[in-house]
């Protein structure tokens, strides 16, 4: 429904953020998904997380790959560039934009379809790597755009809108991530606003690779009885460990909790995330005991989410490569070309 | 039994070291071939490699050639037999009355010689083992004490051989010590028990000049640097990988800030091609300039991303260093193979920019450009390179850079340019030459953004569907590789002596042995007009080269005429006025091969009266 113009009119008293930028200024194009659709509450979540935040519209690059999942940036964040590239591909050319600016945000959307089939590589070595991202999966379990086929994400057992069952196992990309190095990993139910918001607020603000798994009904084609990723499911279904709140600059944590009820994790940038304990034993920053946790309710047929894993003294690929702290690509030929003066050393050294 | 009488040359033979890989050779024969060098003379040496690390047979030639010959040449007048796997073929291969140089320590047979070649049996395993007691110095040191030996048979300056082996261990004094010690062993050796010289020798010269010696490889990645890349990302193959490892090392000495060490490069060793030039797109379509180096096998896993750079207009460099196909075919053997594969990559309607560069000068030159050529056009650019130029040494005029040199970052247009009201249409031709302005994210907090996509689009980056938008942008496109054909690097033409009515045309590195073809062919009497490519699309001068002679030979390095089909198919020019003139068993093309075949087609074309016929 592209061709229906979005309306510019806006309310005058709508609420305006620390840079002066209404709701509005951080949405993009009318969504051309299915009425319903789980991911169209995932682009009002991140909408909601970058007003919240008072981020420029402008700097953050939104990619992702193809499916319905990576249609989705065309829908937030109007101001600034996308790049809807390549099925499974957009971990690399995100990290290939990282590399050339690191002073943009960069936020990876992608499908269950996208990253944990065609480009279950490229997540891995994304993720390995450290790049400075937040990388979210609106997974459903399904390939909607192609009508409904099982997706990797499929739980085993599960039945498709047709009525057939899947008999292979499903990958667990929240596990995975959590194997591969990911210094923050969550998991979030698009049916769930107040969990997904803060969160996603969260992975921006962290330094490294963020990843967010996040279940989203495919209205269309996965959300029949006998579906694991259906809303009834899921709602059935979520465990979740803890609730977050992000809290940004210096002011003190005003609201109450009661005593032994939140962890305060301070990330790089001085943000802190305050985390209400639903499950009293889980700790986020222990790696072993997150996989373990997650293997242990999965097989009880449960749905964890939360923020699961955190390193707050994370490092990203920069850091690894110890590039210069201005962008690479404001370097001008006088900061990148030797001089023929180095050349004529070099001639002088292959004779 | 024929007396056949040793071939006696100055400064004009071909030395071939028959060896087994991972047994240390490399450097004693390198040592080899840069010690004539420093004698003024020129010399082209190849590497004949297994794909393999250790225990296969691997070859080293030199061709000595103090006129400047650098092209494979073909035949062996000297063979350095130190591979018993390999004796039989090796002995074979040299030619009559010609020098087999061999390990004597163990008796061989007189039927494994030959009775037309001169046998110089040295005992250098005895030689060795009675000095080392440790197996690696054994094997390393056999191969100093050979080239200590041929020193004193072929008249090489000892002097220089020391001077060259100070330079290498300039912090490391035992091992300098050492190796002095053990070249002189087989010196002294040779001096005292075998008739030195021999018919083949090397005399001072000073046809080398100021050239220097280099690696295509390697100077392709310093025009990496030199033309402002700083983002590379690749993954292994065989024959690219050391472009790479080149970048990597040129970046550490000339790319850190002098103040704080950081790194102004980034360089990603991707987990696959289709990452790596992944991330290529990325970092370009963020503004910087990045590349990937591969080979064929690399270039066919990136065909998508390659459609994707064409039709989204997004610039990136891609080195193709080629190796004999398809499929693994024969990784560390030569080819000029991919000509078609990459310039019409990926699928549906493209076509892309290639450079073809003769040796490492222009490797260095074209790899500074493509960036240049990759933002201005903003598309795909190949270098196309090949094992020949890429993974051997080859003497070249040295690398220039113009100090008030700026890059060419193409139309991007800016914060400013948007502010002043600029329409900014992302894929709108402003200037009529199909090129469109682009601009960085991040750029401008209301104006400029856009989203790039593979499908579809009208001239605002709009998603479109409609047959006339996309044909309009087609069209676009097509007149954007002609504005290309105007900016790439134009073929160099040389003509005959004499007017002719013929032709060739020939690129890459085939350039040194067609040189030399010319100077054969002249002599039995044919004279051809030359012209070079040296990149895709042609400049219109190709179509009236074709035009002004009869016949045109096309002179290339793989099994199917690519680039003949290319000039026929972009040109519309009668296929029968194009001769193919074909080599592609996976080794460098030689100047023999071509002048034979291209003399052999001329003398048939050689009207024959019909009087003659008749008596």
């Amino acid at each position: 429904m592209t061709y229906i113009a979005k309306p510019k009119f806006q309310h005058p008293g709508l609420p305006k953020n620390d840079l002066g930028y209404t709701r509005r200024d951080y949405e993009g194009k009318i969504s051309t998904l299915c009425a319903g659709c789980g991911h169209d509450s995932i682009t009002a979540s991140i909408i909601e997380a970058c007003f919240h935040l008072s981020i420029e519209p402008h700097r953050v690059a939104k990619i992702s790959g193809i499916g319905c999942s990576s249609k989705t940036p065309d829908y937030f964040l109007g101001n600034s560039h996308g790049f809807n590239s390549v099925h499974g591909r957009m971990p690399s050319v995100l990290t290939g934009a990282n590399l050339a600016n690191r002073d943009l945000i960069y936020l990876g959307v992608s499908g269950d379809g996208d990253s944990a089939s065609i480009g279950f590589g490229q997540f891995a070595h994304s993720i390995r790597r450290g790049v400075n991202m937040t990388y979210i999966v609106e997974n459903n379990g399904v390939y909607g755009l192609t009508k409904g086929q099982f997706s990797a994400t499929a739980d085993r057992g599960s039945k498709s809108k047709k009525g057939v069952t899947n008999a292979d196992s499903a990958i667990d990309l929240v596990a995975i991530a959590l194997q591969l190095g990911a210094t923050f990993v969550a998991r979030s139910f698009s049916g769930d606003k107040t969990q997904l918001v803060p969160m996603i607020e969260a992975a921006i603000k962290h330094k490294g690779a963020a990843f967010i798994d996040v279940i989203s009904p495919c209205i269309a084609f996965n959300n029949h009885a006998g579906s694991t990723k259906s809303f009834d499911y899921v709602r059935e279904h979520n465990d979740a460990v803890n609730r977050l709140d992000v809290i940004t600059g210096r002011e003190p944590i005003t609201v109450d909790y009661a005593p032994g009820t939140v962890q305060v994790v301070e990330q790089h940038d001085g943000t802190r995330l305050a985390l209400r304990k639903l499950d009293a034993d889980y700790d986020v920053h222990d790696r072993l005991a997150a996989m373990t946790f997650l293997q242990k309710h999965a097989a009880k047929g449960q749905v964890v989410t939360g923020l699961l894993y955190v390193d707050a003294e994370s490092e990203d690929l920069h850091d690894r490569l110890n590039t210069v702290d201005a962008p690479l690509n404001t370097l001008a030929a006088k900061d990148l070309s030797p001089g023929s003066a180095a050349l004529d050393k070099i001639n002088a050294s292959l004779r | 039994m024929s007396v056949q009488s040793p071939i006696s040359s100055v400064n004009d033979f071909v030395i071939r070291f028959a060896n087994v890989n991972g047994s240390g050779s490399a450097s004693a024969n390198e040592l080899f071939a840069r010690s004539i060098l420093r004698m003024g003379v020129p010399v082209s040496p190849r590497n004949i490699f297994p794909s393999n690390i250790q225990g296969l047979p691997t070859w080293y030639e030199v061709r000595v050639t103090e006129d400047g010959h650098l092209g494979a040449r073909g035949g062996v007048d000297m063979m350095v037999a130190m591979n018993p796997q390999t004796w039989d073929r090796d002995v074979a291969s040299i030619e009559p009355g010609g020098y087999l140089f061999y390990d004597s320590t163990k008796p061989i047979p007189a039927s494994k010689f030959r009775e037309d070649i001169t046998v110089i049996g040295v005992p250098l395993t005895a030689i060795t083992n009675s000095t080392y007691t440790d197996p690696r110095q054994r094997q390393l040191f056999k191969n100093i004490i050979y080239l200590g030996a041929l020193s004193a048979l072929l008249e090489i300056d000892p002097k220089v051989i020391e001077q060259l082996i100070g330079e290498q261990y300039k912090t490391k004094e035992k091992l300098l010590a050492s190796n002095v010690h053990a070249l002189h062993l087989g010196r002294d050796w040779a001096l005292q028990n075998l008739k030195c010289p021999i018919t083949l020798t090397v005399k001072k010269s000073e046809k080398v000049g100021d050239r220097i010696f280099m690696e295509g490889n390697s100077a392709a990645a310093l025009g990496a640097v030199y033309g402002g890349a700083t983002v590379c990302a690749w993954y292994p193959i065989t024959p690219s990988s050391s472009v790479a490892d080149a970048f990597t090392a040129h970046c550490k000495k000339l790319r850190h800030d002098p103040e704080t060490g950081k790194a102004k490069y980034a360089i990603v060793q991707g987990e696959d091609e289709l990452a790596s030039i992944g991330i290529v797109i990325g970092a370009s379509w963020n503004g910087a300039r990045a590349f990937t180096a591969t080979s064929g096998p690399g270039v066919s896993l990136m065909q998508e991303f390659i459609g994707l750079s064409y039709f989204a207009e997004i610039p990136a460099v891609i080195m193709n260093v080629q190796r004999a196909g398809p499929s693994t075919g024969m990784p560390t053997r030569t080819q000029q193979c991919d000509v078609i594969a990459c310039a019409y990559a990926s699928h549906g309607d493209t076509k892309h920019v290639l450079l073809f560069p003769e040796d490492p000068a222009e490797a260095f030159e074209f790899a500074a450009q493509s960036f240049d050529l990759a933002e201005r056009l903003q598309t795909m650019i190949f270098l196309m390179l090949d094992l020949d130029i890429g993974m051997n040494h080859r003497l070249c005029r040295p690398l220039k850079w113009d100090e008030s040199r700026e890059y060419d970052r193409g139309k991007v247009m800016t914060a400013e340019m948007l502010d002043d009201g600029r329409d900014f249409g992302r894929y709108l031709d402003v200037d009529g030459d199909g090129i469109p302005f682009r601009t960085y994210p991040g750029t401008h907090p209301s104006k400029g953004s856009f989203f790039t996509r593979g499908t579809s689009r009208d001239r605002y980056a709009r998603y479109s569907e409609d047959g006339a938008v996309y044909a309009d942008n087609m069209q676009r496109l097509l007149r954007k590789f002609e504005t290309a054909q105007d900016l790439v690097p134009r073929p160099l033409q040389a003509n005959a002596q004499k007017p002719t009515k013929y032709g060739v045309i020939y690129y890459g590195s085939t350039s040194p042995a067609m040189d030399e073809a010319i100077e054969i062919l002249e002599k039995r009497g044919h004279h051809l007009d030359r012209l070079r490519i040296r990149a895709f699309p042609f400049h219109s001068s190709v179509a009236s080269f074709v035009a002004d002679h009869d016949f045109v030979y096309v002179v290339e390095q793989n099994r199917d005429a690519q680039l003949r089909s290319l000039i026929v198919n972009e040109n519309g020019i009668d296929p029968v006025r194009l001769v193919p003139i074909l080599h592609y068993d996976g080794t460098p093309i030689t100047a023999r091969f071509i002048a034979g075949a291209i003399g052999d087609h001329q003398d048939q074309l050689k009207v024959t009266p019909l009087k003659k016929v008749k008596s």
